[in-house]
């Protein structure tokens, strides 16, 4: 079977959904969640303010105040469920579209901005939040993350770590690479695909003739499909991987199917290679709406509650966009800082000289 | 004669050697629907169609290890690296396998594949795409290594990069993707691997390639309003460098500047001044200074502007050339 994107809108059999797109509830042999109302809630609010930060940043983009954006939208269910499935002792390795993710881990979306800013190369501790950080070369996370994991192994840890990547980076030889380590030492790893359908203008078909969790059988380990756009679903499917993992069960590859509504990022224009119909199609099976749904649904939030999300939301957004404003620029010399650990005498003269000749420019203007 | 910015004047040179040559392919990340990112292959896959202009899978190595294979099958593909930085997956098909696969046939093996990198800072991008690699590969025998400056260049050196019978690294400076200039079709180009004089002077020569060759003769003309008069060569060949013309001007001028957005330390420049110097030592009035980037990776693109020698940090070196 060659496997066509354009088909995308209707569902694979294989794909595990635990909440429709019209909010309905439904069964999996293999798949179940037990949430409360509040859990519930909670997932909801977390779609709404990651979708508004991620508007917040387009704009400020737009507006000339970051350089470039990678935006989530679409991605957002397939971000909060396996970012929430996490415990704070496992480790996340990103690339650079995981603010959904981020924001589960505890970094304030402010510190995210800077590296589209152009202030610094990523502005959080990694260690303070188990979350790394975001790697712009396509597919070479996969293989520290197994490197982790076969850390986390040996010092006997309850923890397990996830590594998020693309569809387009399945065809990386690093990709590969780290499915083989993976396998061959049951690293305790989940290899969480956001096959999004498009890497920039090339569609899935470009990448592979075989649906991407498959891929998996063929290392020997399990790979599942999961409906990225369903966030009981990728919560469910995550948590349990990453419990195969912690006991000792080795990698699980993870293919959330879901859709980058927006363009590749904002230097990108998508009309050049793809079409409106199949974004009108994807717009039918949006995650937070499903979820707006199913809570209206059951009766477990009444309009307050969306209410008070939504007002959360914009104050968010505006203190973001505050906050962004007031990031200092770097200082000139910040950039011989941390080239190197130890001591270095050519940073240290080429700094010196540098900062020699910027002082020849004090008063000249 | 026609007006035409670099990324479109590398566009009808490929579109030429298209035309003239059906062995010659286009293959790299949304090169074909898209164009590339910053539109060099607009419209060839349309006209060419999809077995000519290759979207290839996303993997760097992917795309010289198949290129190699497709040479050796008699095509001459001109590969797309998206951005400098992601040049490294394949560093090892490049340096282990393109470079030295036609010297251990004992020449019977021809890998006329070119490698086309877009390099250097400038446009405010986000790490791993603005960096000049070039060094790694001049350091590598075996590969022809070239850099065009401005679109009349770009235009024929592109197609004498997919005529070479040696496997090319043909870098483009990305910042002036969008520069213009006049191009007459039927001006005898430069030879591939022959520098050039691009502003006479007789004080002081500034040796340049790519990106940084614009920024010398701004450089060069500030100079000249403070009665100093720079002469700008524009390498355009970085392996083989064309020595010839090097100390040609060194040798008139008397004194030098290398300039290159890459890191000072290691780069080209050194090999460059130690080559001036040993050619035209008694000729010399000061060492040959360089003047690039710093022994950083390179910086967020808020403190680029500090990283990039611009034209006063061009000016300073030259300033320190008159004070020996
Ligand atoms: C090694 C490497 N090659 C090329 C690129 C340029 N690039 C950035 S994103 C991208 C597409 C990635 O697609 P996918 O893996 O599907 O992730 P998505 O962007 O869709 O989330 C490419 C080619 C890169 N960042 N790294
Ligand atoms: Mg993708």
């Amino acid at each position: 079977m060659t496997f066509d994107a354009s088909q995308g809108a209707e569902a694979p059999p294989e794909l595990v959904q635990l909440l429709t797109p019209e909010g309905e509830r439904v069964e999996h042999p293999h798949y179940d969640i037990d949430l409360t109302p509040e859990e519930v809630r909670d997932l909801y609010r977390d779609l709404v303010l990651v979708r508004r930060v991620d508007k917040e940043a387009v704009a400020l983009q737009r507006q000339g105040e970051l350089g470039i954006w990678a935006s989530l939208l679409g991605q957002e269910a397939a971000q909060i469920g396996s970012g929430r499935a996490l415990t704070d002792a496992d480790m996340a390795f990103p690339t650079y579209r995981e603010h959904g993710v981020a924001w589960c881990r505890g970094v304030d979306p402010v510190n995210l901005l800077g590296l589209f800013r152009g202030v610094n190369h990523g502005g959080w501790d990694p260690a303070e939040h188990n979350f790394h950080l975001y790697t712009i070369v396509i597919g070479s996370q996969t293989l520290h993350a197994v490197g982790y994991a076969m850390g986390v192994q040996r010092d006997g840890a309850d923890a397990a770590t996830i590594v998020y990547f693309g569809d387009g980076a399945t065809s990386q030889g690093d990709v590969n690479e780290a499915f083989i380590w993976a396998s061959v030492f049951n690293a305790p790893v989940v290899f969480f695909c956001q096959n999004n359908q498009w890497a920039i203008s090339e569609p899935l078909e470009k990448q592979s003739r075989i649906p991407l969790y498959r891929r998996a059988s063929g290392f020997g380990f399990p790979g599942v499909r999961v409906d990225g756009n369903d966030v009981f679903a990728c919560l469910a499917v995550t948590r349990q991987a990453l419990k195969n993992a912690r006991e000792g069960q080795g990698p699980t590859l993870i293919e959330a199917y879901t859709y980058r509504m927006g363009a590749h990022t904002t230097s990108d224009d998508p009309t050049r290679y793809r079409v409106a119909s199949e974004l009108e199609a994807w717009k039918l099976k949006d995650p937070i709406e499903r979820v707006k749904a199913y809570l209206f649904r059951n009766q477990l939030a009444d309009q307050d509650f969306f209410d008070a999300v939504d007002a959360e939301a914009a104050d968010l957004g505006r203190d973001v966009r505050k906050r962004c404003l007031e990031m200092p620029d770097p200082e000139p010399l910040d950039m011989f800082d941390h080239v190197y650990v130890e001591p270095h005498v050519l940073v240290a003269e080429e700094r010196d000289e540098y900062a020699a000749y910027l002082a020849g420019f004090e008063g000249a203007e | 004669m026609t007006t035409l910015t670099l990324a479109k004047a590398i566009n009808e040179g490929l579109r030429a050697a298209m035309e003239q040559d059906p062995k010659v392919l286009i293959m790299g990340e949304d090169v074909g629907k898209l164009g590339g990112v910053f539109r060099v292959t607009d419209g060839l896959q349309k006209d060419f169609g999809e077995s000519r202009v290759i979207d290839t899978p996303l993997a760097e190595s992917g795309i010289i290890g198949t290129a190699i294979g497709l040479a050796l099958r008699g095509y001459r593909p001109v590969c797309e690296i998206q951005f400098d930085g992601f040049v490294f997956p394949a560093a090892d098909q490049i340096i282990t396998q393109l470079a030295k696969m036609p010297l251990r046939s004992l020449g019977k093996l021809r890998l006329p594949v070119v490698v086309r990198i877009p390099c250097g800072g400038g446009i405010g991008a986000v790490e791993h795409h603005s960096e000049s690699p070039e060094a790694y590969f001049t350091h590598t025998a075996g590969l022809r290594v070239v850099a065009c400056s401005n679109p009349v260049d770009a235009f024929h050196m592109i197609q004498q990069a997919i005529r070479c019978e040696d496997p090319v690294v043909f870098f483009e400076p990305k910042r002036r993707y969008w520069e213009k200039a006049d191009l007459d079709r039927d001006a005898t180009p430069v030879p591939f691997d022959r520098g050039r004089v691009v502003r006479e002077g007789r004080d002081v020569t500034l040796l340049a390639y790519g990106p940084m060759v614009k920024t010398c003769l701004e450089a060069a003309a500030a100079a000249a309003d403070d009665g100093r008069s720079v002469e700008v060569v524009d390498l355009r060949s970085l392996s083989p460098l064309d020595m010839e013309a090097i100390v040609r001007s060194v040798r008139k001028t008397g004194r030098c500047v290398v300039a290159h957005e890459a890191p000072v330390f290691s780069g080209l420049g050194a090999e460059i001044a130690a080559r001036t110097t040993e050619a035209c030592f008694y000729h010399l009035e000061a060492p040959v200074l360089r003047v690039g980037g710093f022994s950083t990776p390179y910086p967020p693109s808020r403190l680029e502007e500090h990283y990039l020698p611009d034209l006063d940090r061009v000016l300073d070196a030259v300033d320190r050339t008159f004070a020996f």
